[in-house]
């Protein structure tokens, strides 16, 4: 039985057991190579249910942007592992009551990142993508083409280092543990090899595409302040228009602000219509609170987030002596 | 022309740093004169925002300074700035921002002479890396 006809299977018995009053998950999306977020009330609609490497959303956002449509409800919500981490940092933040969610967990190999496609078919409309193994086709009307895999998932999974679900009520398959991935030291090996002078030429670039749009910030589950400070103007912290030093510091503070709450899942990245690779920061702060402060985000479910704590003994090198 | 003075904004906490820099003040203590001081409750209350809107606004460096470990006057305040300040600095040093542009250190009310070996040795490290150029917002 493939995951989806047994994630179709769990939210039908969850119904019929009474024991979830919404369940999200992810549909077939209305274009090829889509998926769409699905809330289900009723288990007669199960079978709209879908999971495969397209289901990149991540649906624990739904509790933090607008948690007042599940309020009192027992949500049951279909989770990869980087969608579970961002839940378990939502409980342990008390944005999210644990006894009232059912998490499902699904095995996850990747997922699409629909931009990467895009890139490589030079826009044309695909039809048909089939995987095999280690090599996905995409077709269209007028091409055929073949990709490795690792050319078409998103930069976050080829980051990876929790495939699968570490906190779930119900998990469909055999859940993987944490695993190595070289790719990341690799990715900040890239940057750390450049002088301070190179390393800011970078930065410009990138960055210099942003046109804040902020839809990093509101795909984001960690990001849910009710005001957010670039929306502030008294103070005006931060100016309206796409200086590109403004840019930067919107982005170094939004990967502050998660600092240690950033599950790496990439909905930011993907979410980017400029194609910045918003997750290279992210993943070097968290590398660093791993290295400094031993923790990784959305993995404990008890106590406060990283960097809400201290220990007297900390490593302060970087103070002045 | 005159030739190019750095200009360091020092971001000190009220209860130790402030009054550390008051005490090289009424002890007449020779240090650069090329610091503006904003005080702050506590270094806590430093957001790194801050830090990088000074930068943005054209100055060449930031010195945070606060209570040394232990002596927070709200117990926990410079702690919790500690953490901040070991992911910022990093972080900065990431993207291509001169890591000695912004430093953090640790002055007591008592400590006037090291307020002013602090203050000197900034100067110094802001002056050789010269005029900030990269993060400032042309007008």
């Amino acid at each position: 039985m493939n995951v989806t006809a047994k994630l179709r299977e769990t939210i039908r018995e969850l119904f019929s057991a009474d024991k979830v009053d919404v369940f999200l998950a992810w549909e077939e999306g209305s274009l090829p190579m889509s998926s769409t977020p699905l809330f289900i009330t009723d288990g007669a609609q199960a079978d709209r249910a879908i999971f495969d490497p397209r289901c990149g959303n991540n649906l624990s956002v739904y509790f933090t942007k607008d948690s007042r449509q599940f309020r009192g409800k027992r949500v049951g919500i279909a989770v990869k592992g980087c969608d579970a981490r961002s839940l378990v940092l939502n409980i342990q933040e008390n944005q999210v009551l644990r006894d009232m969610v059912v998490i499902v967990g699904v095995p996850c190999n990747g997922v699409i990142d629909g931009k990467k496609i895009r890139r490589r078919t030079g826009g044309k409309q695909v039809t048909e993508v089939m995987e095999n193994g280690d090599s996905v086709t995409l077709k269209g009307p007028e091409f055929s083409i073949t990709l490795d895999r690792s050319e078409v998932l998103s930069s976050s999974c080829l980051r990876c280092v929790h495939p699968d679900a570490t906190e779930y009520d119900v998990f469909l398959g055999e859940a993987r543990a944490e695993v190595g991935n070289e790719n990341r030291r690799k990715a900040l090996d890239e940057v750390e090899a450049l002088s301070s002078a190179q390393r800011w030429e970078r930065t410009r670039k990138e960055y210099e595409k942003c046109i804040r749009c902020y839809a990093c910030r509101n795909v984001c589950p960690s990001c849910y302040c009710s005001e957010c400070f670039v929306d502030q103007n008294d103070p005006q912290w931060i100016g309206g228009t796409c200086d590109v030093t403004d840019t930067v510091i919107f982005h170094l503070i939004r990967n502050l602000h998660v600092a240690g709450r950033c599950v790496e899942c990439g909905a930011c990245a993907r979410a980017c219509p400029m194609d910045i690779d918003l997750l290279l920061l992210n993943l070097k702060t968290a590398e660093e609170i791993k290295k400094r402060f031993g923790d990784t985000a959305g993995i404990r479910i008890d106590g406060r987030p990283v960097m809400a704590e201290f220990r007297e003994d900390e490593k302060q090198e970087f103070i002045m002596g | 022309m005159s030739e190019w003075q750095p200009r360091i904004l020092a971001i000190l906490c009220n209860w130790c740093s402030y009054a550390g820099a008051d005490l090289a003040g009424v002890s007449r203590i020779q240090y650069p004169p090329n610091i503006r001081v904003v005080r702050v409750p506590c270094s806590g209350r430093v957001d790194p925002l801050f830090i990088l809107k000074s930068l943005q606004a054209g100055f060449d460096g930031v010195l945070v300074s606060g209570c040394h470990p232990g002596d927070c006057h709200y117990i926990s305040g410079n702690y919790v700035a500690r953490r901040r300040f070991a992911i910022l600095k990093p972080l900065l040093e990431f993207v291509g921002i001169e890591p000695d542009r912004v430093q953090f250190s640790w002055i007591s009310a008592g400590e006037g002479e090291r307020f002013a070996t602090v203050v000197t040795k900034v100067v110094e490290d802001v002056r050789k890396l010269g005029p900030s150029k990269r993060i400032v917002k042309k007008a």
